[in-house]
């Protein structure tokens, strides 16, 4: 089985989605000649021709919104935007369009979309490239937000998120990119939306996290086992709808909690595990739930990103403190 | 090197039919007689409409509603020109244009009134529902109109706008990107002059809206309006030029909101009456009975049975509106995905178990 990155694996994913549905297309800036800024879709124009890889003008929202037409009309659109600090602009359309429709028409339009979307920091980009903006579209009602941790899983969720009769974010972790290589089988597979994975079974804390994250949390699980302290690591996977029940179940078992997330603390997706935790499992619990996440400032420079990324030593920290709370 | 013009644009203006319905018979569309009846007939009804909304809403009975008054030729005259199979995109104030698509009245009526299956446009009636926030139908018509090019499908889509519209960044995305990949798409813009309060001269320094078009690499044509042959003509035109592969053509629809910008609006704090009293003069309707009169198409026995029968359609909506069981307050959860979600489904459950069948009003209390 080959070995591939996160680029080659949604790559892949992409060309066999498009060789078996003649509905699917893609669009938007430079994803066609260029294959992507981040080569995504590197060969797909050549293979798939200019009506079903767009290059579109530099114009998120009518991305977005085009690919909304297309969706509504029938077309499974996948919709490119650069780079996530980009996305803003497009916000109108998903929060007020595809987020909506189905419920508006009652059912009589729907909106089966993917936007992918380049996220998260540590590659030392420049300004705007590098924030962490999930919870804006995990709060957005109608609107699912997948977000991969490795090739596999990438390849997996893809083809279920295309495959999704409703919007979907797909949110790519920059980082993990080209990060490493993991065998991706050429076959057929869905990894289904909504549903998390334990990437590490444990018993005495459970670490939830997704994307990006998923390694300096694995890092700290190992430096604590060495301290004797084992630690179940959750991948969540998909952000929206999230995977409750799995979280419950764990924090059940270990009765404490830590979530990792790179973007700012308050209001992040963080805030709404460590809320279902305390409606479901309060009495389970024996110290509260802690956050290691991004700070609430503005996203650094590269030169200072490292210190505001969650390293494998802020989330071990956070766990001494849960332990011996 | 001497300077030299590599560009130039120009728009042009259409009035076929003036103010005292004297009509161009040269540039008059080949409309037949009945045709030309049915466009009489359907302003009459838009009129009849707008009447009973803008009192039911006094009464009332109706939520705040979007008059379009004075506007009646160039919702229907543009949407006069389309086929069934084309895709028609409303902004808010285009009942018009929807009834002689076939939307039932009663629709436009349990929309305003606050309820969302106002929205659920019937199988077979290929329409979006109303859009509100300003200008974002455009993108959204302009990817339909790709779909089916893409798909070999031999329609063309019509996306509705007001002058605010063009200030809109989705008005240039939208407009831009269908130039760009030639998309079959008709633009109206119904320039009815005011925003809300704010006039077209705060909306652009531009002498027309038509011109907008040039920058994106296809013809505008600034159109009276308030004439439905002219509206007629160019909707014809630009939709046979976008099925014939030649790409988007942008209408600029000069006419005037005679009523307030919505039953929540005061028009009379921003803009004179004497002005409005001008703006009469150019009624799309008189004008077309002034010329059906002259080719004997009107009289008064005809007249009266179609102000009757335009009653007679919008009390039965207004009938039917009133007496539609409630939604359901499920319908809250129920379309949010294709499937409930676990978390959706809790929240709808207990929901249910408190207050989702009888709910009392409740009043707002400053202490204890």
């Amino acid at each position: 089985m080959a070995k591939l990155t996160m680029v080659e694996a949604i790559n892949l994913a992409l060309r066999q989605e498009m060789e078996k549905d003649p509905r699917v297309l893609l669009l938007g800036e430079d994803v066609g000649r260029n294959g992507g800024v981040f080569r995504v879709t590197q060969g797909l124009l050549d293979t798939f021709g200019e009506t079903r890889v767009m290059d579109t003008p530099l114009s998120e929202s009518a991305i977005v919104g085009v690919a909304i037409g297309m969706a509504v009309y029938g077309l499974r659109p996948v919709a490119e935007i650069q780079f996530e600090g980009f996305v803003y602009a497009a916000m109108e359309q998903l929060a007020d369009h595809a987020g909506r429709i189905r419920t508006r028409s009652r059912g009589r339009y729907h909106c089966p979309l993917v936007v992918r979307l380049p996220y998260g920091g540590g590659i030392r980009a420049p300004e705007h490239h590098s924030d962490s903006n999930e919870a804006y579209f995990v709060h957005t009602p109608g609107i699912k937000v997948v977000v991969p941790s490795t090739p596999y899983e990438s390849k997996g969720l893809f083809v279920a998120a295309l495959r999704d009769p409703d919007p979907v974010i797909f949110m790519e972790p920059k980082k993990i990119y080209r990060s490493l290589r993991e065998e991706v089988p050429e076959e057929e597979y869905l990894i289904p939306l909504g549903e998390s994975r334990i990437v590490l079974e444990g018993t005495d804390i459970t670490l939830i996290t997704w994307g990006a994250m998923l390694q300096p949390t694995l890092q700290a699980a190992m430096l604590m086992e060495k301290s004797g302290t084992s630690a179940e690591v959750l991948d969540l996977r998909t952000l929206s709808p999230l995977d409750t029940e799995s979280m419950i179940e764990s924090v059940k078992k270990t009765h404490r909690a830590v979530v990792v997330h790179e973007a700012p603390a308050t209001c992040g997706v963080g805030a709404e595990i460590v809320a279902r935790i305390n409606e479901k499992a309060l009495v389970h619990l024996e110290a509260p739930v802690e956050r290691v996440t991004g700070f609430d400032t503005v996203m650094p420079l590269p030169k200072l990103e490292k210190y505001y990324l969650p390293s494998a030593e802020r989330v071990v920290d956070a766990v001494n403190r849960v332990i011996s709370f | 090197m001497p300077k030299m013009v590599i560009e130039t644009c120009s728009v042009e203006w259409l009035q076929i039919l003036d103010e005292d319905g004297i009509c161009d018979e040269e540039l008059r569309p080949p409309l037949s007689n009945e045709e030309i009846k049915k466009l009489f007939e359907s302003m009459v009804l838009a009129r009849t409409f707008d009447e009973k909304a803008f009192k039911l809403q006094r009464e009332g009975r109706l939520g705040t509603y979007a008059s379009i008054y004075g506007q009646e030729a160039a919702q229907v005259g543009s949407a006069f020109a389309l086929r069934p199979a084309d895709w028609m995109f409303p902004a808010f104030r285009e009942p018009g244009a929807s009834f002689v698509r076939g939307l039932p009245i009663h629709m436009i009526l349990q929309y305003w009134a606050g309820d969302e299956r106002g929205s659920q446009i019937p199988e077979g009636l290929n329409d979006f529902p109303i859009t509100i926030p300003v200008a974002t139908q455009i993108p959204i018509a302009v990817g339909v109109a790709l779909a089916a090019k893409v798909k070999g499908d031999p329609i063309a889509v019509m996306a509705y706008m007001g002058d605010g519209a063009t200030s809109k960044g989705d008005f240039h995305e939208g407009l831009n990107f269908a130039g760009v990949f030639s998309a079959p798409v008709v633009f109206v813009c119904q320039n009815n002059q005011w925003a809300i309060s704010v006039p077209l001269k705060r909306q652009t320094a531009a002498k027309t809206l038509a011109q907008k078009a040039f920058a994106y690499g296809f013809p505008g044509i600034r159109v009276d309006g308030n004439d439905v042959f002219a509206v007629y003509r160019a909707a014809s035109e630009a939709l046979n030029r976008a099925k014939a592969g030649k790409g988007p053509t942008l209408i600029e629809c000069l006419t005037y909101r005679l009523g307030d910008h919505t039953t929540a609006d005061d028009a009379s704090r921003y803009r004179s009456r004497e002005e409005v009293e001008q703006w009469k003069t150019k009624d799309p309707i008189r004008r077309l009975k002034k010329y059906m009169e002259k080719r004997n198409l009107w009289s008064e026995a005809y007249d009266q049975a179609v102000r009757s029968n335009a009653k007679e359609k919008v009390e039965r909506a207004v009938r039917v509106e009133e007496s539609l069981p409630p939604p359901d307050p499920r319908d809250i959860f129920g379309f949010t995905f294709e499937e409930l979600t676990a978390e959706l489904k809790e929240q709808m459950e207990n929901f249910l178990k408190v207050d989702g069948k009888e709910r009392s009003e409740s009043k707002d209390v400053l202490y204890g």
